[in-house]
């Protein structure tokens, strides 16, 4: 064994006996690859608020959970997909514990100009250049979730769209988490590469059973010269469910990215976006709603990099807080030298539907360049009493107009979803949620 | 039994006392104005009937058809047949007009122990109703209120009063910020909705609304008390002298 691979810190423990067994074991680059991340994670340890991009979100408790690697693990049964992933019409890749599970998925139905594969498959040569795209792991930032993604490097789907090529079916990756026994971390790595003049639609759905598990997942995603990616996410965690994601995206000249997320389950939830605009007339959308109650805990952390002139950025976030729920927002937009004529906008809206419910915002702009146009904010409220007595006063009681108005507030996020299908698949998924709140309510 | 008394009615907002015993009778099938000057406590009174928040009864009763009105919330008051028509409708972005009206009409259907409409007897239901009132299908279809001008908000008030069938209306400033086209409109919509079944409350600055909607009755309110009641000429007199006679009474 290498050195320096074994390193005491929660979810590395076991690390020495998992490595040999990680996919490309051996191999010079992967071996490396690990190593770097397991350097790192150990250099940084498990995220705390002493880390300035974790200072809201610590995993501290999460540590002391006893996780053992889906990778040692057996591979649980499953029947069937379980319930709570988006209902759309798409071509399914489904993962379970990060491990992409064949029999789930529509592997012979991808459509033309599009292949998938698994990462054990990509690494052993099937996928070109991925050395690079694997090893670009996001520089100077302290990252030490995603460092410990490349240091359990394994599982995961590498997805390339060809150049030119405007795909219709949409895809759908479902990742399932499930742990019965013993709690579980798996990491897996996704790969998404848009080719040059390229369209495509590609969906996420997170759902899970039992728990506690530890997604820590990363997503790689490049989007060619003149490429378009919408790319919509819903995170429906188990319960119990922990839920840490990287999305590192470039976005190359004219490239336009349309993120959606949605946010309605798991117990602590990271989901973090980085995007590098590095061609000039790239345009990066990050919309999304999260709704939260109980003690959990959604954290939103996004860095819009604009590296080139003209780009265009907008971001959206809309949240809903109930109970002791407690949402963070960390919104950075960093303006290079020489990006000259960017747009960029930037704001977070919270609603707070109890005492005990809480949120950060922490926007901010960095700008090195002169002839610029940006701005941000955030606000936290409480649902406005005027209009809950227009309700009222109308027959409609307290309850069913406070559900009213939270729907009105969440579904606002989904204008950016042009389909009005697509768009009612994360509606039902909100009307659910809402449901669930006066059903407790009741009890 | 009158359909609405209120006895000796005081309240307060903010700890200041706002009205100082108001007693009104009205009976079903009437239309009565509430006039006067700015700050004498007419939309104090609307809001204390239809239940707002922040309005403090400090003393007397209000009765519909005899039940204890001030026992009730807002939507209990609006299910036993108590409207409010807003001076100001807000807007409720994200809510879609038939939306809002459906689960309106629908709660109020409940709470009578009649059968919920399905979507397709309530757009059937609705649309003669929004036809009738001067509502297009687009107002419908918009969220609630949401970029409405002043006449279509106010419109929209009178579609929802025709579609709950209230037994008292509560119109609050109705003619505020209309034109006289917008007026007539909304007059001839609340001229419709009259009828031996409900009572209607009309709260008012001016008297131009009362040209086209007129009154059995008018009652002068001044600094939270009724001062003067008389027949629709009161009106017109009142509209000629100003409130100032009573400035001078109190002075």
């Amino acid at each position: 064994m290498p050195d320096g691979m074994k390193i005491d810190l929660p979810l590395a423990e076991n690390y020495e006996n998992v490595a040999p067994v990680l996919v490309g074991a051996g191999v010079d680059w992967l071996d490396a690859l690990r190593r770097d991340g397991l350097a790192r994670y150990g250099a940084l340890g498990l995220p705390n608020p002493r880390v300035e991009a974790w200072k809201y979100t610590n995993l501290t408790r999460m540590g002391r959970t006893k996780f053992i690697s889906a990778v040692t693990a057996a591979q649980p049964s499953l029947d069937q997909i379980p319930a709570g992933a988006l209902d759309i019409d798409a071509v399914k890749l489904v993962l379970v514990n990060g491990r992409l599970r064949p029999e789930f998925s529509d592997l012979d139905q991808l459509p033309d100009g599009v292949t998938a594969m698994n990462l054990a498959e990509a690494v052993a040569g099937k996928s070109p250049d991925l050395q690079g795209v694997l090893r670009a792991v996001v520089s100077g930032h302290d990252m030490p979730m995603l460092a410990l993604n490349a240091a359990y490097l394994n599982d995961g789907v590498v997805i390339d769209v060809e150049k030119g090529r405007a795909i219709d079916t949409p895809i759908h990756l479902i990742s399932i988490g499930v742990s019965d026994e013993e709690p579980v971390a798996f990491h897996p790595r996704n790969v998404l590469r848009v080719g040059d003049g390229a369209a495509v639609t590609v969906y996420e759905s997170h759902i899970g059973l039992g728990g506690p598990y530890l997604s820590n997942g990363a997503m790689d995603i490049r989007i060619g010269e003149d490429a378009l990616l919408r790319h919509r996410k819903l995170q429906n965690e188990a319960e119990n469910g922990y839920h840490v994601a990287t999305a590192s995206v470039v976005l190359e000249a004219r490239a336009r990215y349309e993120n959606y997320t949605l946010h309605v389950g798991g117990l602590l939830v990271r989901n973090e976006i980085h995007a590098v605009l590095s061609g000039s007339g790239a345009d990066c959308n990050l919309y999304g709603a999260y709704a939260g109650r109980g003690n959990q805990h959604i954290d939103t952390t996004t860095f819009v990099d604009h590296a080139a002139a003209e780009c265009t950025s907008r971001e959206v976030y809309k949240g809903a807080l109930d109970d002791n729920a407690r949402g963070v927002f960390q919104g950075k937009i960093l303006v290079r030298r020489g990006a000259q004529k960017t747009d960029g906008h930037q704001l977070n809206k919270a609603l707070l539907l109890s005492e005990g419910a809480e949120i950060d915002s922490k926007p901010e702009l960095e700008i090195y360049a002169d002839d610029v146009k940006c701005s941000h904010g955030a606000t936290a409220g409480e649902l406005d009493e005027e209009q809950l007595f227009y309700l009222r006063a109308r027959g409609i009681n307290e309850a069913e107009a406070r559900d009213l108005l939270v729907a009105a507030f969440l579904e606002d996020s989904l204008d950016v979803i042009g389909d009005e299908d697509r768009r009612e698949a994360f509606r039902s998924i909100i009307s659910n949620w809402l449901a669930g709140r006066s059903q407790r309510q009741e009890d | 039994m009158a359909l609405l008394e209120i006895n000796d009615l005081c309240a307060t907002v903010d700890g200041k006392e706002i009205l100082k015993g108001i007693n009104l009778s009205l009976d079903s099938g009437q239309v009565h104005a509430i006039m006067g000057p700015n700050g004498s406590g007419k939309s104090t009174l609307s809001y204390v009937l239809s239940g707002r928040a922040g309005y403090e009864v400090t003393g007397g009763e209000v009765l519909l058809d005899g039940k204890n009105l001030l026992e009730m919330d807002p939507e209990e008051r609006a299910c036993e047949g108590v409207f409010l028509g807003f001076q100001y409708p807000v807007e409720i972005p994200g809510v879609p007009g038939t939306t809002f009206l459906k689960t309106a009409v629908n709660a109020v259907r409940r709470y009578r122990g009649e059968s919920e409409f399905d979507a397709m007897q309530f757009v059937k239901f609705v649309r003669a109703k929004a036809k009738e009132f001067n509502v297009s299908d687009d107002m419908l279809k918009r969220a609630v209120n949401s970029g409405f001008s002043g006449g279509e908000k106010k419109r929209n008030e009178i579609l929802q009063m025709a579609v709950l069938e209230p037994r008292l209306a509560i119109l609050d400033e109705t003619d505020s910020g209309l034109d006289i086209d917008a007026l007539k409109l909304v007059a001839a919509g609340v001229n419709a909705m009259r009828g031996p079944e409900r009572a209607m409350l009309m709260i008012t600055h001016y008297q131009r609304l009362l040209d086209y909607v007129v009154p059995d009755m008018v009652h002068v309110l001044f600094e939270g008390q009724i001062v003067k009641s008389g027949p629709k000429e009161l009106a017109l007199e009142l509209e000629k002298e100003g409130y100032c006679q009573f400035f001078e009474t109190a002075a």
